[in-house]
């Protein structure tokens, strides 16, 4: 019989050897990908492997601010960035204002068939969305038919292709598809609110819109305190796909966000170096980000997010 | 469109109580529940009517459809769009590039999920809470996609069917939600197995696994839809038309659609079939029935499983 403490170790051990191998996984999708900081410190031209790359220090971090068109192009993806993330972060509460009048419906059927059928956008692709938008919206789409047949436009409208308002058409989009999920959350909270509260509210004759003030809003802030602080730390990354879809010859100048310019830079133009270079400036500054709401989150709430 | 005097309230219970009480409902409570109805109603039909009229447009004549007489209602139908469709070169392969994408992923990340959900509510192991953090932070940070794309590359992950798949294994979203599911469950099951002399792996597989259930069932739904719907890695590691997700052919039909129609017009040589493909059909009925096909596995399982999705959610916002 061996001695329990060594047992005990030895199966400690072994739970551990289990995971072992998912571990190591993890390892290499999605730790040693930060490896590839790397390439920015290298003059980097494919086919030559980066072992046969001049070693370059810093050169693509100065080459961002060097002359003055390379720091427009530079501000104007930044514009780009902080012109859609702000827009989603001014509109951040519109999930919120969803549920509490949604579950102000009485009909319980018809809130259910609400529920279902706004939450359905959020589980197709970018993709799928763009092309439900190409096949709505294009200069042959089935709006611009619509227009055509009650005779309201002669010439089709470019919806898709034009400059103007691209912030506000891509944050359309995101709410469209995203707005009902966003919602039950919040729906989650409301559900959770103590029916005491109610009646209390009700016996001092509140009206509608005083129990939605000072019942049901306080209940859900501590909610969007942590959605918000969240969103705040992923202040930069808008993401690649929704951006790469409805891009397009015309509109790029206002679309290209540093999700997709990274991606443009790299993928389209060759430059992997100095993607590369910005996709780690972003990431650093994401962490910092993230690190500061999670510390402003522990003051004022006492609890961490992260 | 409901009783007034019910509005106030939310809840079940006191809605029966309140009708007692006659509640007084006054004009501008009523024009605010007229007004909710109205724009949830209009909500839910911008939501909808795209799906709807692409799908009656798929199935009226083309000619007709291309006036834009279809607006409510198909007219003419017919299903030869879904016949033709499929002689696109490339759409049957990417529909099966998809279809084992999907389920292998499936599989292999709702199996990892269960087992390391459970493994991580082991007390007992060896550096849990390390192991754990160093997994669920991966949810916050990444290298970008440029330099995951580089090392994918030197993994010899580029072209590969296995790039679909294994860096989907290991989920830390999902393992949350299994952890937690876990440990909601009473220690007893386990400890009374143990004392049975079940050792870690029996205790998985005849214990936690049965139980676990409803939530591998949330876990797989929501699997099978991201895998479904990525296209971010076709787009970046795969150039071999052979490997051609559907989201992938369908991205690149709707770019190529317009090129096709105009390359048609200028030039009459190239490829017969598509020529004869982009004559029969108009590029907008080809681009609406790929989009329908791709979007139908979404529309099919969606109402069947939309539980599963509010549950998955919310057990995840718990811990989120």
């Amino acid at each position: 019989m061996r001695p329990q403490s060594y047992s005990i170790k030895s199966l400690s051990i072994r739970k551990f050897l289990y995971i072992l191998p998912f571990m190591i996984m993890l390892g290499v999708f999605a730790y040693y990908p930060l490896y590839g900081w790397v390439y920015a410190f290298f003059d980097y031209m494919p086919p030559i492997p980066l072992s046969e790359s001049p070693f370059v220090g810093l050169k693509w971090f100065h080459s961002l601010v060097e002359n003055q068109v390379k720091i427009d192009q530079l501000l104007k993806v930044i514009q780009n960035t902080f012109g859609m993330s702000g827009l989603s972060l001014l509109f951040s509460w519109l999930p919120m204002i969803f549920a509490i009048f949604l579950t102000e419906i009485k009909a319980v059927r018809f809130r259910k068939f609400i529920q279902t059928v706004t939450t359905l956008p959020n589980f197709i692709s970018w993709v799928l969305v763009y092309s439900l938008a190409f096949s709505m919206f294009s200069s042959e789409g089935i709006v611009n038919g619509m227009l055509k047949q009650l005779g309201l436009a002669d010439s089709p409208i470019l919806f898709l292709q034009s400059s103007d308002h691209v912030w506000l058409t891509m944050w359309m989009w995101t709410t469209w598809k995203a707005l009902g999920w966003s919602a039950i959350l919040y729906i989650a909270a409301i559900m959770g609110i103590d029916d005491s509260l109610y009646e209390a509210a009700h016996v001092d004759g509140a009206t509608r819109m005083q129990v939605i003030r000072h019942v049901v809003l306080p209940s859900m802030l501590p909610t969007y305190f942590v959605l918000l602080m969240l969103q705040i730390a992923s202040f930069l990354n808008n993401g690649l796909e929704q951006y790469f879809v409805f891009q397009n010859a015309f509109n790029k100048d206002h679309i290209q966000v540093l999700d997709l310019y990274v991606y443009n830079l790299a993928m389209g133009g060759g430059s992997y170096s100095v993607s590369v270079a910005i996709s780690m400036l972003k990431s650093l500054i994401s962490v910092v980000l993230l690190f500061s709401v999670n510390g402003l989150s522990k003051l004022l709430r006492g609890e961490s997010i992260v | 469109m409901s009783d007034s005097a019910a509005e106030l309230i939310p809840h079940e219970p006191e809605r029966q109580a309140d009708r007692k009480v006659k509640y007084q409902a006054g004009a501008a409570d009523k024009f605010i529940t007229v007004l909710i109805y109205i724009l949830f109603s209009l909500f839910a039909f911008v939501c909808v009517y795209p799906f709807y009229s692409i799908i009656i447009n798929t199935i009226s004549a083309n000619d007709i459809s291309a006036r834009g007489e279809v607006v409510f209602y198909p007219k003419h139908i017919q299903f030869q769009n879904y016949v033709d469709v499929f002689k696109i070169p490339g759409l049957g392969t990417a529909a099966l590039v998809s279809l084992g994408r999907t389920v292998i992923g499936t599989a292999l990340t709702v199996g990892a999920s269960a087992f390391l959900g459970f493994m991580f509510s082991q007390e007992d192991m060896w550096g849990r809470k390390f192991w754990y953090r160093f997994t669920v932070i991966t949810m916050f940070f990444n290298a970008g996609i440029i330099p995951w794309y580089l090392t994918m590359r030197s993994l010899h992950l580029t072209n590969n069917f296995l790039a679909y798949i294994l860096p989907t294994v290991v989920a830390p979203f999902f393992i949350i939600l299994v952890k937690t599911f876990v440990e909601s469950t009473p220690k007893e099951l386990q400890q009374a197995a143990s004392i049975d002399g079940a050792g870690i792996m029996t205790i998985f597989f005849r214990v936690m696994l049965p139980i676990c259930k409803p939530i591998l069932a949330t876990v797989a739904i929501f699997a099978a839809v991201d895998q479904w719907n990525s296209f971010q890695d076709t787009l970046l590691l795969v150039t071999d038309s052979k490997l051609y997700s559907l989201q992938f052919i369908l991205y690149n039909y709707i770019n190529q659609a317009s090129s096709l129609s105009t390359m048609v017009n200028l030039q009459n040589a190239g490829s017969t079939a598509m020529t004869s493909l982009a004559t029969k059909q108009t590029t907008t009925s080809i681009r609406m029935t790929v989009t329908i096909i791709v979007v139908a596995p979404i529309l099919l399982i969606y109402p069947i499983f939309q539980r599963f999705f509010v549950k998955g959610i919310m057990i995840g916002a718990v811990k989120g």
